[in-house]
């Protein structure tokens, strides 16, 4: 087995791990502020990457609108859903918020599929963005390269958000001590809204990303979203930088382990949890209090 | 005035003539009936994976046989009601055997259709031998079906591994393909494929260079690992043996990585209409499969095909024809036999030989209840060639009856 090889299934990997980053990015914003595990969030995924479909059937919106659109209308509905259902749960036990969306995630589901059936919709890749530039002595798919670069952008702009401007002060305020920011005069309550929405746009844009590689069907979601709790847990819940490195993480391991054996690719993420959840039980990145 | 009433009766005393006339001649001996009616149970997925190539669609064309039988016979052709009752097994072998036991002991079921699934296939098989009632098998692949799980009552219709195999197998190797990297999803139905296709690429002159299975299911939906090794072991043919939302995500990724430009053809298992309509016809461009069945073959299969698009706004895939097909001749046998009794029935099917709009040169085999007939080796079309919508697919070539079918001595059948 020579390196280039190698190189192109680490490549694969950070292209999955991309996924996993940008949707547990988004549930760990969201349960941060919120203390609320969001189970709908890989239906807003899959209403990412047929929101992508649909502009482009419907209204020959193609891709790169759609990057910016979808997300938008989904993070627009992911709002809503918060103002009307999931902040009259807030005070109550998280499990009922936890029951809440997945229940959620059943009605999204099957509404799609009530429409569009299960066996999936065709989108294809931006032309610009089709072909494939050789590694070593074989060709590598420009449009993965694209979407690895484009996650760490969009990671590296979230932890510049949250990390360099004010905004993101009381944000990160809010989700550490949330009781004591209340103290100082900040209004937490205003912030929970956007930031749910901004979470479900994560996801959203992620399902934009995955339409041109994956089956847009109802399902792609619920298939994912289980990938993403063990990803969360590995990377400490509630921790930004937690989430992003244990995504990118656990794609290249399982990548690396498909290569000896396709069974272990599965596998990976959840003897990887199982060990986290051993040897630092709050995740890496995470500190005990903030569970 | 007169002579306009005298017409009319006239018309009138014709029509009722020719219609005593026609009902006259239509019915055959007594036919009798065990409990006064007639049920057809239909037995598919038709929420998960496989519920777009068979599942409701399929319970809508066996009505379409009941309707076209009593259009064809009379409406009390049988003696008594025909009734079509159905249930989602949801792919899980243990409900369809719970359901098939329901519907045979407390629905006076006299037959179980379809059932996709070759787990969910078997453990009905077995029920429908406990049970002494019949089943015919047409969405579901195994060949255990007439091999190792034979029994009295259990007969495979549409299409098995074999036939798979020995058309898509053998062709692509003849013309050229003859180093084969195969990947298969690890559960029974894959395996069976991987095997049957081994044995049939050997033995036209190929080999198989290595075959990795995928987890099944595959819930990372993602196949770069196995396409990237693919590139790296350069077979002339990727047989990928995978099947519905699976097979999907592999084709798009095989695309994404442009190894058709690297010289590694596509060779596909198992390919329903549904999964090219999934993934946009140019996807598939150039792909040859095997099928038993494609609804734009010839005129006979295109008038039926009209009929199921009215009804449902889809072309049908060969699973929605098989099971109409299937229920069909059920009743024509039940007619011939002059009961519904199961034993009855089979004493009727085994032997048979007929066709119609589906079924090409069909011969039930009495040995092991394969029903023999045509298959089809075919090409998926690019958009450009196709002349309408559903135009998916060209026939490259027909392959007889006796060779789609495993040879009786290699099924090991032993019927109890």
């Amino acid at each position: 087995m020579d390196l280039g090889y190698l190189a192109l299934q680490l490549f694969n990997g950070l292209a999955n791990g991309s996924f996993y980053a940008l949707v547990s990015l988004g549930l760990a914003v969201i349960f941060g502020i919120m203390r609320v595990v969001n189970f709908a969030h890989g239906a807003f995924y899959m209403l990412g990457a047929f929101a992508a479909y649909l502009l482009l059937q419907e209204l020959q919106i193609g891709f790169w609108p759609a990057v910016l659109v979808a997300p938008l209308v989904v993070g627009a509905f992911g709002m809503i859903v918060e103002l009307l259902l999931i902040r009259r749960l807030i005070r109550l036990d998280p499990l009922y918020n936890f029951l809440l969306t997945f229940g959620l995630t059943l009605l999204i589901q099957d509404a799609m599929r009530l429409r569009f059936g299960l066996q999936g919709q065709p989108y294809p890749a931006p032309a610009e963005l089709a072909g494939s530039i050789s590694i070593g002595d074989a060709g590598y798919p420009v449009y993965r390269l694209f979407v690895i670069g484009f996650s760490i952008l969009v990671c590296l702009a979230v932890w510049y958000a949250l990390e360099r401007t004010r905004i993101g002060l009381v944000v990160r305020a809010a989700t550490e001590r949330p009781d004591l920011t209340r103290a100082l005069g900040i209004k937490v309550e205003r912030w929970i809204t956007p930031v749910f929405g901004f979470g479900v746009g994560l996801a959203a844009l992620a399902g934009v990303l995955a339409a041109p590689m994956r089956n847009v069907s109802p399902l792609m979601g619920s298939e994912l979203i289980i990938f993403t709790f063990a990803v969360v847990v590995i990377g400490g819940m509630g921790s930004i930088a937690g989430a992003v490195t244990a995504g990118f993480l656990v794609g290249v391991l399982a990548s690396v382990a498909g290569v000896a054996n396709p069974a272990l690719e599965n596998m990976v993420a959840f003897a990887l949890m199982a060990v986290v959840l051993l040897v630092r039980p709050a995740g890496l990145f995470g500190s005990v209090d903030a569970g | 005035m007169r002579r306009t009433v005298g017409v009319l009766l006239a018309l009138v005393i014709a029509a009722s003539c020719g219609g005593q006339g026609g009902s006259g001649g239509a019915s055959p001996a007594q036919v009798k009936l065990t409990d006064n009616k007639v049920v057809i149970a239909v037995i598919n997925d038709q929420s998960g994976v496989y519920a777009d190539l068979s599942g409701k669609n399929s319970v809508e064309a066996v009505k379409m046989a009941v309707e076209d039988f009593k259009s064809k016979y009379g409406d009390n052709a049988l003696g008594g009601p025909i009734e079509v009752i159905t249930a989602d097994h949801q792919n899980k072998p243990d409900l369809a055997a719970s359901k098939a036991q329901e519907f045979y002991e407390r629905s006076n079921a006299d037959i179980v259709l379809d059932v996709p699934t070759s787990s969910a296939a078997l453990s009905i098989a077995k029920v429908a031998s406990d049970q002494k009632k019949l089943y015919i098998n047409i969405g579901a692949a195994s060949t255990d079906l007439t091999g190792a799980s034979c029994n009295k009552y259990t007969f495979h219709y549409a299409y098995d591994t074999y036939m798979l195999a020995v058309g898509t197998g053998t062709a692509v190797t003849n013309a050229g393909g003859k180093k084969w990297y195969i990947v298969y999803p690890n559960y029974a139905f894959g395996q069976d494929m991987e095997k049957s296709f081994r044995a049939q690429i050997v033995s036209s002159g190929g080999s198989v260079i290595q075959s990795d299975g995928s987890p099944f299911p595959n819930t990372t939906g993602d196949f770069s690992a196995l396409l990237l090794k693919a590139g790296q072991l350069k077979p002339q043919v990727l047989g990928a043996m995978q099947a519905g939302g699976d097979l999907v995500n592999l084709v798009k990724q095989y695309n994404e990585f442009k190894l058709k430009d690297q010289n590694i053809k596509l060779a596909i298992g198992l390919l329903f209409d549904t999964d090219i309509t999934a993934l946009g016809q140019d996807a598939f461009a150039g792909v040859q499969y095997t099928t038993p069945w494609i609804w734009s073959m010839d005129q006979q299969a295109r008038d039926w095909a009209d009929k199921f698009l009215a009804r449902t706004k889809i072309r049908p895939t060969f699973a929605h024809a098989g099971n109409y097909s299937a229920a069909f001749q059920y009743l024509e046998a039940i007619r011939r036999a002059g009961s519904d009794d199961a034993d009855a029935v089979v004493k009727e099917l085994e032997g048979y030989k007929f066709g119609d709009f589906f079924i090409r040169n069909g011969t039930i085999r009495k040995e092991d209840h394969w029903v023999m007939h045509d298959a089809l080796l075919a090409e998926v079309k690019s958009k450009a060639e196709a002349k309408e919508a559903f135009d998916y697919s060209k026939v490259i070539s027909t392959i007889p009856a006796d060779k789609a079918s495993r040879p009786v001595a290699e099924a090991g059948c032993k019927m109890p």
